[in-house]
């Protein structure tokens, strides 16, 4: 399992050799991986169907308890054949649909890193992995979204997408942090098993809203659901990948996922019923008004999306089952029509719906597949679409709550949904030819046409016999969402009722709103206007907010006066430690100056003395020689305490400190009393304050021993475990080397810093 | 940068190998006596700066052979490493591991990760020091 998930990456990584290798058949090639993993995958599908949960576990961070776990069951099965079966298709339409782009090697990379994060996501057993996992997602699907990067567009909703479903995925990992601590453990199979203890937790209501910001954000429920039409800025093939299988379903996964453990209460079916209906609504509605061939598409997986947001909201055992039927649906679905909008693009140059039609006879097998997922999409008998709405008006009806208002929502979702499949399945196909930019001179190629026809036809043999994706993987499916097995089944025929009405009347009213599309159209142009005060205006409210907030405290902290800077680090230091002091209360050990010595106090004075003379003497050399004396004497003290290594090292950083100063010494202009009395009283009013401080602070410690000291440790395992008499070396180089190769990396970073900075001023100069 | 001082021009040529082999000499024994990679990259790095004070940039670059950017990089690469060895044993990153032998002339040896690691270190310290100051001291002229 590690080795897949890890195979795509490697592939990845090679893909650009590959594709040099390969030329045009690339994309048959680099299919392969996808293909493998399919049936890799299946392998597992009998006993998965059979109601096991196979957990695989690799340690990876022992000390903290993390380990890199996957959990294959119904549910992460399902999601990883659509995920690699999709993968297979859109890999090798890409290489067809992109073959003549420069950068289709840089595409193989990212699109298939992205096909490893979303595995990973979906099959990851432990919380942290999932959520390493959720942010690659995010990551690899803004590079695709953004891949067309010399255009505007593409880089801002590039930017767009990435920043709403990472600000919702760093809700999302306070929120899984905090179930881990409700449920004990960072293992998603121990959790789900754990949910009462979750729900029952203080914590429940925090976590639950934070985890689904993040599922909200990433599914673009509303009012996140501006990210997603935004996103077709991206090539085609990512398009119908990200809305058949992947990322946006990411949200609903994690939902499905957790449901054993956080749902069933009132909450929970409030917020997800509420949240998903509406999104439904808006989505096919905002689809049956848009003409862009892709913006309704879009619009229209918002819809599917807030749909099984409802469906798992509602949690009924039918509720489940539809859940799980609608999402395989409208990733078939979905999947052919969006690589039917690439082949209308690619083929006629069309990307909006008016620029189409009678295009059947030009591209008739292209035609063919599009109406049959087109029916799937509108539900129409006897496609797996009209078994899945079938399930999922009846869940409506069935619902434990608020059964009026969603009833009225899915009833008008329905009758717009069928106008919509209308827009998409008859629009471009029949009445007058309309010129298109460009004359299609022949139907789509193989690797093109393979996806559409294979994912459309399945629609219909699962349809037909809706035994054969029940009684696979449905099911199973179901079962791992609802955490206990499911007695229910797919069929095509329910018999006479409510739900059949239903759907006979919302194809009737459908084919009317179809009919009067053009007057809809004009009628519903207020929405534009509208949109404007929508949420994505709120979202360019709150960027530009962020954009002058930055800039103002870039202003505020990097004023570029090094003064400012010691201030601000020396004034906060001390009140942080003062606050801390106050707080704990800390007292202040008494002054023992028995046994004092009398060079101790001699090497005392020199130290005051150097100190008071750096401060006071108006020669910069003097000020220097001052500083050095101060620190030579206290390598002094080092060596009178018998720490022999510090001393000599104080030493040594002394010399190389006075020459430093020397070096940079000529090149400052003469003495000159700039600052006023009352800035000089207030410089040193902050030294004394700092100074005092750290004075009380030693003072403090002297007494207050909080913790047994690790020094005695050190002293005996030194030359048994280290091989060392020299303890401080052993310390450095053996015991915490760690911390040393951190010490040595910034002393590099400082070297390369200082040599940037002498760079760039000589070349200023130049 | 040039001091024109005949007595610091005599005694920088002199010191120079001297201070060279103490700063090795200080990092070699660092596991048991006062020393170590720091002390000794200061040393070497006092060194090679005396020898610019009595000299100039120029010199001073061309008696160290390789750029100090150089030897940050390397340092930086023989500490990381030296962390390695223990992984194939099974053990923790970092973990130390010890070579004893015998050797003709020496007698009794030690040879460890932990002196790659000092080496490191010892690199490091160099390095920095030395980019530093000698671009420092270029800027000056």
């Amino acid at each position: 399992m590690l080795y897949a998930i890890l195979s795509t990456f490697l592939v990845a990584a090679f893909a650009p050799t590959i594709h040099r290798l390969t030329g045009r058949g690339s994309g048959w090639v680099l299919g392969l991986l996808p293909a493998g993993l399919f049936v890799y995958f299946l392998s597992f599908l009998p006993a998965v169907s059979s109601g096991e949960s196979i957990v695989l576990a690799w340690p990876w961070l022992p000390g903290l308890d993390i380990q890199l776990s996957f959990l294959v069951d119904g549910l992460s099965l399902l999601f990883a054949l659509l995920i690699s079966g999709i993968g297979f298709f859109i890999v090798t339409y890409a290489g067809r649909y992109l073959e003549k782009d420069r950068d289709l090697g840089r595409f193989y990379v990212i699109l298939l890193a992205f096909m490893g994060s979303m595995l990973g996501l979906v099959l990851a057993d432990n919380l942290i992995a999932m959520f390493v996992f959720w942010e690659l997602t995010s990551i690899t699907s803004y590079l695709l979204i953004g891949y067309n990067h010399e255009n505007a567009d593409a880089r801002k909703y590039a930017l767009q997408g990435l920043f709403v479903t990472v600000g919702g995925g760093l809700a999302m990992l306070a929120g899984i942090i905090m179930l881990a601590m409700a449920g004990g453990s960072y293992e998603i199979s121990e959790i789900l098993s754990n949910g009462d203890v979750v729900r029952e937790h203080a914590l429940y209501l925090p976590l639950l809203f934070l985890i689904l910001l993040g599922a909200f954000t990433k599914s673009a429920q509303v009012p996140f659901h501006f990210w997603l039409p935004r996103a077709m800025a991206a090539p085609t093939p990512v398009s119908a990948y990200l809305h058949s299988a992947t990322m946006v379903k990411a949200g609903i996964y994690l939902l499905a996922r957790l449901n054993p453990s956080l749902g069933g209460t009132d909450v929970w079916f409030t917020t997800l019923v509420l949240v998903g209906s509406v999104t439904m609504f808006t989505g096919v509605f905002l689809a049956y008004r848009s003409t862009g061939v892709k913006k309704v598409l879009a619009y229209s997986t918002v819809m599917a999306l807030g749909t099984l947001t409802m469906l798992i909201g509602i949690g009924t055992e039918t509720a489940l089952m539809a859940a799980m039927a609608f999402l395989l649906a409208h990733s078939l679905y979905k999947g052919a029509l969006f690589m039917v909008a690439g082949i209308l693009d690619h083929e006629a140059g069309a990307k909006d719906f008016l620029q189409t039609g009678g295009l059947r006879s030009a591209l008739p097998v292209t035609a063919a597949f599009t109406i049959l997922a087109a029916l799937s999409l509108g539900g129409v008998i006897p496609l797996f679409g009209f078994v899945a709405k079938e399930l999922m008006l009846e869940s409506v009806l069935g619902a434990p709550g608020l059964v009026g208002i969603l009833t009225l929502l899915a009833v008008l979702t329905a009758i717009l949904g069928v106008a919509v499949a209308a827009i998409v399945g008859i629009r471009p196909w029949f009445g007058p030819k309309v010129e298109t930019p460009k004359t299609p001179q022949h139907d789509a190629p193989v690797a093109m046409l393979a996806g559409p026809a294979v994912l459309a036809s399945l629609g219909l043999i699962f349809g037909l016999g809706p035994g054969l994706a029940d009684e696979g993987l449905i099911n199973a499916a179901a079962a791992s969402v609802q955490g206990a097995p499911v007695d229910g089944y797919l069929s095509l025929w329910h018999g006479l009722n409510w739900p059949l009405a239903i759907s006979a009347f919302s194809l009737l009213a459908g084919g009317v709103l179809y009919w009067r599309w053009e007057q809809a159209r004009r009628a519903l142009a207020w929405v534009d206007r509208a949109a404007e005060y929508g949420p994505e205006k709120g979202y360019f409210k709150m960027m530009d907010g962020l954009v002058w907030l930055s800039e103002w405290q870039t202003r505020v902290l990097q004023n570029g006066y090094l003064r400012y800077y010691v201030i601000v680090i020396v004034v906060v230091t001390a009140a942080l430690v003062g606050v801390t002091a106050q707080l704990f209360e800390v007292g202040v050990g008494s002054l023992n100056f028995e046994g004092l010595q009398i060079h101790e106090i001699a090497i005392l004075a020199v130290l005051v003395a150097s100190a008071l003379f750096a401060v006071l003497t108006h020669s910069r050399l003097g000020a220097v020689a001052a500083l050095g004396s101060l620190g030579f004497t206290v390598a002094l003290v080092y060596v009178l305490y018998s720490a022999a290594d510090v001393g000599i090292t104080q030493v040594l950083v002394e010399t190389l400190t006075v020459i430093l100063l020397v070096l940079v010494l000529f090149r400052l202009p003469g003495f000159l009393n700039l600052s006023s009395t009352a800035l000089r009283l207030r410089d040193a009013g902050i030294a004394l304050v700092m100074g005092g401080m750290i004075t009380l602070l030693i003072l403090s410690t002297v007494d207050a021993r909080l913790f047994d000291s690790i020094s005695q440790y050190f002293i005996d395992e030194s030359v048994p475990s280290g091989y060392g008499r020299n303890i401080v070396n052993v310390v450095l180089v053996d015991f915490r080397a760690l911390d040393t190769l951190g010490e040595i990396f910034v002393l590099a970073l400082a070297a390369i810093g200082v040599y940037a900075m002498l760079r760039f001023r000589a070349e200023d100069r130049r | 940068m040039n001091m024109h001082s005949l007595i610091l021009r005599t005694t920088g040529h002199f010191l120079l190998p001297l201070l060279l082999l103490f700063s090795v000499f200080l990092l070699l024994r660092g596991h048991d006596e006062p020393g170590g990679g720091f002390i000794g990259g200061l040393v070497a790095a006092a060194a090679i700066l005396l020898y610019l004070f009595s000299m100039d940039t120029e010199s001073a670059r061309k008696v160290l052979r390789v750029d100090p950017r150089d030897l940050l990089g390397a340092g930086m690469v023989l500490a990381v490493i030296s962390a390695i060895p223990g992984v194939f044993r099974g053990q923790a990153f970092f973990t130390a591991q010890w070579w004893e032998f015998t050797a003709p002339i020496f007698g009794e040896m030690k040879l460890s990760t932990v002196l790659i690691f000092d080496i490191g270190v010892y690199l490091v310290v160099i390095g920095s020091v030395l980019t530093i100051m000698l671009n420092l001291a270029e800027a000056e002229d």
